[in-house]
């Protein structure tokens, strides 16, 4: 890409690492002035790290910012901000209790007689809105108008505090409705006619393709490229976010072959049209013994919430569950130890480590929690088993005693598996078990269910990577838009998956 | 993998990263002080088998404290307050009266009371029933806090202004002198110690094997540190907070006892007055972290309470009047708690010359 005194930002070889995640490499984004940017990437691809950076909430460990052609260093918020950097984030951080207008123009209200004018300052907040297109009784409290109004109101009131050139709209309409999001879109058009630079961060795909006129694909901390939006196709897109990597895995294939010989009829869980209102739509779904089952489909398309199901963290509202025959009656993640299902969460740091416990502590957690508050493990055994696992699973750790916030990504996910794997589950659900994983472990822990099916454990593998859906799954069970719309056999192309995971609009 | 070498000589770091390292340094602090101000601060005296002194005092005037900072202790870990318990010993305290004497409620039988060996309950139910009362008191806590999802310190608030209104409505609003022996030797008996020390004692002997026998302990840790992996990792997380806040109730009502043989009547408005925030400071000295919960000591609590009774005895023994020691015990606290900042703790472990650990990276 040439550089063109278009650009108004041009980011170029950024990289930076977290302790254990390297966050992104060597990355490359600019923006130009006048057009709409869309900024696409599944969970922990780097988008709101590349954000942070652009914002001075966080540095780069290397690469060089230039806005205007000029090199900066943004070292902070406030910096960010004079440079014409301004950000409107998913949550509406405004006062609820106050009216828009004061919401606006907070800190900055017209003053008379050493008092607020509040006249000047509804009439000035109006005129504010009307820049943009926006027709509002300003002098209503800002928590009785839709989510849509109080993101128009953030906006206004960004860049009424900064002479703002950059704008970034994190997540804007993720909580919006249909005739709300063409609201703000018109908004978004108008400020780009007027020349404003927009990144536009989202999950929605059809978004994009409405509005944006430039897109930047982020996957795995790394870039994937940027490419006009005339010029890339929906499923070209979708390709290009999970992605595919050109890591050879001949022996996983192998393996998975030949786990694939060993599956039984028996099913060990079956789901019948079970449900549930706002979460999932009545799908049925079958595991035998030794089967990887994998669910492929988009962040947000019910993958999650069918696991959360299955383990019991949440309950069916319509249909049932089954587990060697038996209808589930108890759901709760303690009835499910008891039934050996586990559940590795996706959300490793909020819902799967303790992070200052022990590494020994996090691993027993579970076994210790399916024997209860009096059946005590002895210090002794607790390290046996924790040296155990610590051994068979390669975790990196000085001692069993260390803090297990100080591991790796990597390994903190294998401590995780440890737990689940000590309560000798036969069903074992694995959440993007490997996100945000070194490639070396991600091989790791795909082997390792691969091992476990072998042994003639179920097992569920979720995850945004169809490349490594279909090296562990003997059966690939696809999601859009919280429903199952089709089932696979591992064999299927990926193209073919690709098309059901994209839908119709392809 | 790395080994830490081994190593005989006494450890600079590792004693400054124990635990127990900043409440003893607080509790010696305050000991030097009273070493180089008062004189004979130390002397222990032999009377009749007994033993009398400073030092004696601080531990027999602390024994409330210790028990409700254990108690405390496990409540805080979770990630929660309870604000209640001195209200909470104020109920024990008009339950135990009352069972000992009801006749206040009446007009009859002003005489006996007057009686040492008499109590109107048998002294076993004068010692159970109370407790009980406390322990449902602290079960209501929990509730609220667990089931109704209401916060700690919203939750325990309500019962910290009401226990005491309770209190008076139990005794009709009267001070019940207390006169039974039995019971006025818990707090102001001596077998060679003070008997109230065996108490704690005992309630510390039995906490620390309910918590670290038992997986209790790593249960209220794990909830401390992160709610939703413990519920993840199948930990019944309403349960054990149920239980930290039912326990907590449970020490208040040993407090409680102790606090009203202390006074030898049940005064609804000054038993346990404001040891709710004494206990809670204790159990900061102790290490265990207010608001985020997780690891805990309990033997750090128990130090933590020696510590703010040894303020209150050294400010007394110096002369500071009753009237003017909350606010000296305020500054003493301050710099106490400045010991916990992460600023003075890096500079204390730069002058103990060794560099932090650095964390390691795989």
């Amino acid at each position: 890409m040439a550089e063109s005194s278009n650009d108004i930002v041009a980011m170029k070889g950024i990289h930076k690492s977290f302790p254990g995640v390297q966050a992104l490499e060597d990355v490359n984004f600019t923006l130009r002035i006048g057009e709409i940017h869309a900024l696409v990437g599944e969970n922990g691809a780097g988008k709101s790290t590349l954000i942070k950076i652009l914002t001075g909430v966080e540095q780069p460990d290397t690469g060089v910012i230039t806005i205007n052609q000029q090199t900066v260093s943004i070292r902070s918020p406030q910096y960010a901000q004079e440079l014409g950097i301004t950000t409107v984030y998913q949550e509406v951080n405004l006062c609820p209790q106050l009216t828009i207008a004061e919401n606006i123009l907070i800190g900055r209200e017209p003053m008379k007689w050493g008092s607020i004018d509040w006249k000047a300052m509804n009439i000035r907040a109006r005129q504010i809105l009307r820049a943009l297109d926006v027709d509002l009784d300003v002098t209503r409290t800002l928590g009785s108008c839709s989510v849509a109004v109080q993101q128009m109101a953030a906006i206004a009131r960004a860049l009424e505090i900064s002479s703002a050139r950059i704008l970034i709209l994190d997540e804007p309409t993720s909580s919006l409705d249909a005739h709300e999001t063409a609201q703000l879109f018109n908004m978004m058009r108008k400020l780009k006619n007027e020349g404003m630079a927009i990144i536009f961060i989202t999950h929605f795909l059809d978004q994009v393709f409405k509005i944006a006129d430039r897109i930047t694909i982020l996957r795995n901390g790394k870039l994937v490229g940027s490419y006009n939006i005339k010029e890339i196709s929906r499923l070209e897109l979708i390709t290009k976010m999970i992605g595919r990597t050109l890591t050879e895995f001949d022996e996983m294939t192998k393996l998975k072959n030949e786990s694939g010989k060993h599956i039984k009829g028996d099913i060990l869980v079956e789901a019948q049209r079970a449900g549930r209102t706002g979460a999932v739509e009545p799908f049925d779904l079958a595991l035998h013994e030794g089967e990887v089952v994998g669910l492929a489909g988009l962040l947000g398309s019910g993958r999650t919430e069918i696991a959360q199901l299955l383990f019991g963290i949440d309950k069916p509202t319509s249909g049932s569950l089954s587990i060697g025959g038996n209808t589930i009656t108890d759901h709760s993640p303690l009835g499910s130890i008891a039934r050996g299902v586990a559940l590795c969460p996706e959300d490793r740091k909020d819902a799967g480590i303790v992070g200052e416990l022990t590494v020994r502590e996090n691993i027993i957690l579970a076994m210790q929690a399916g024997l209860g508050w009096f059946k005590h493990l002895s210090s002794q055994e607790q390290y046996e088993i924790a040296d155990r696992y610590i051994k068979l699973l390669n975790i990196a750790t000085p001692s069993a005693d260390q803090p297990v916030k100080n591991l790796s990504g990597g390994n903190q996910q294998k401590v995780i598996l440890a737990r689940w794997l000590a309560t000798n589950p036969k069903l074992l659900i694995v959440d993007e078990p490997t996100r945000g994983i070194d490639v070396g472990t991600k091989a790791e822990i795909q082997k390792l269910i691969l091992s476990l099916a072998e042994e003639g454990k179920s097992c569920m593998f979720i995850s945004s990577e169809l490349e490594e859906v279909l090296r562990t799954s003997h059966r690939i069970v696809v999601m859009r838009d919280r429903k199952k719309v089709a089932e696979f056999s591992g064999e299927t192309a990926e193209s073919e998956i690709m098309n059901a995971i994209a839908g119709s609009a392809s | 993998m790395r080994q830490s070498k081994p190593s005989f000589s006494f450890n600079w770091r590792k004693t400054a990263e124990s635990k127990l390292f900043f409440p003893i340094v607080a509790l010696a602090l305050i000991l030097l002080f009273d070493l180089i101000i008062i004189p004979n601060f130390f002397r222990i005296s032999f009377q009749q088998g007994h033993l009398y002194g400073n030092l004696i005092d601080i531990l027999r005037n602390s024994t409330p404290v210790i028990a409700l900072s254990i108690g405390m202790t496990l409540v805080i870990a979770t990630g929660g307050v309870d604000l209640s318990v001195g209200a909470i010993m104020a109920i024990v305290s008009s339950v135990a009266a009352l069972m000992m004497n009801p006749f206040v409620l009446g007009t009859q039988l002003q005489g006996i009371v007057n009686d040492p060996t008499y109590s109107y309950s048998p002294f076993w139910l004068v010692l159970v029933v109370p407790v009980i009362v406390a322990t449902i008191c602290g079960l209501w806590n929990g509730l609220l806090v667990s089931y109704g999802k209401i916060q700690p310190m919203v939750a325990t608030l309500i019962l910290m202004i009401s226990g005491r209104g309770i209190a008076l409505l139990i005794t009709n609003s009267q001070r019940i002198v207390i006169v039974y022996e039995p019971f006025t030797y818990i707090g102001q008996g001596w077998l060679i110690l003070p008997f109230s020390l065996y108490i704690v004692a005992a309630l510390f002997a039995l906490t620390w094997l309910i918590t670290r026998r038992t997986s209790i302990g790593l249960f209220i840790e794990s909830v401390g540190v992160n709610a939703r992996s413990s519920l993840f990792s199948g930990i019944d997380e309403k349960k054990i907070k149920l239980f930290a806040y039912a326990f907590c109730g449970f020490c208040a009502g040993i407090a409680g006892l102790i606090g009203t043989s202390y006074i030898s009547t049940s005064d609804a408005t000054n038993v346990g007055l404001n040891l709710e925030l004494d206990t809670i400071l204790a159990v900061v000295i102790g290490g265990t972290l207010l608001g985020t919960g997780g690891r805990f000591s309990l033997m750090g609590s128990v130090i933590g309470a020696l510590v703010m009774q040894a303020v209150s005895t050294s400010m007394y023994a110096i002369g500071v009047s009753a009237n003017s020691l909350l606010a000296v015990k305020g500054v003493v606290v301050i710099l106490i708690i400045l010991l916990y900042s992460q600023q003075v703790q890096d500079f204390i472990r730069k002058i103990t010359g060794q560099t932090r650990l650095k964390e390691t990276k795989s």
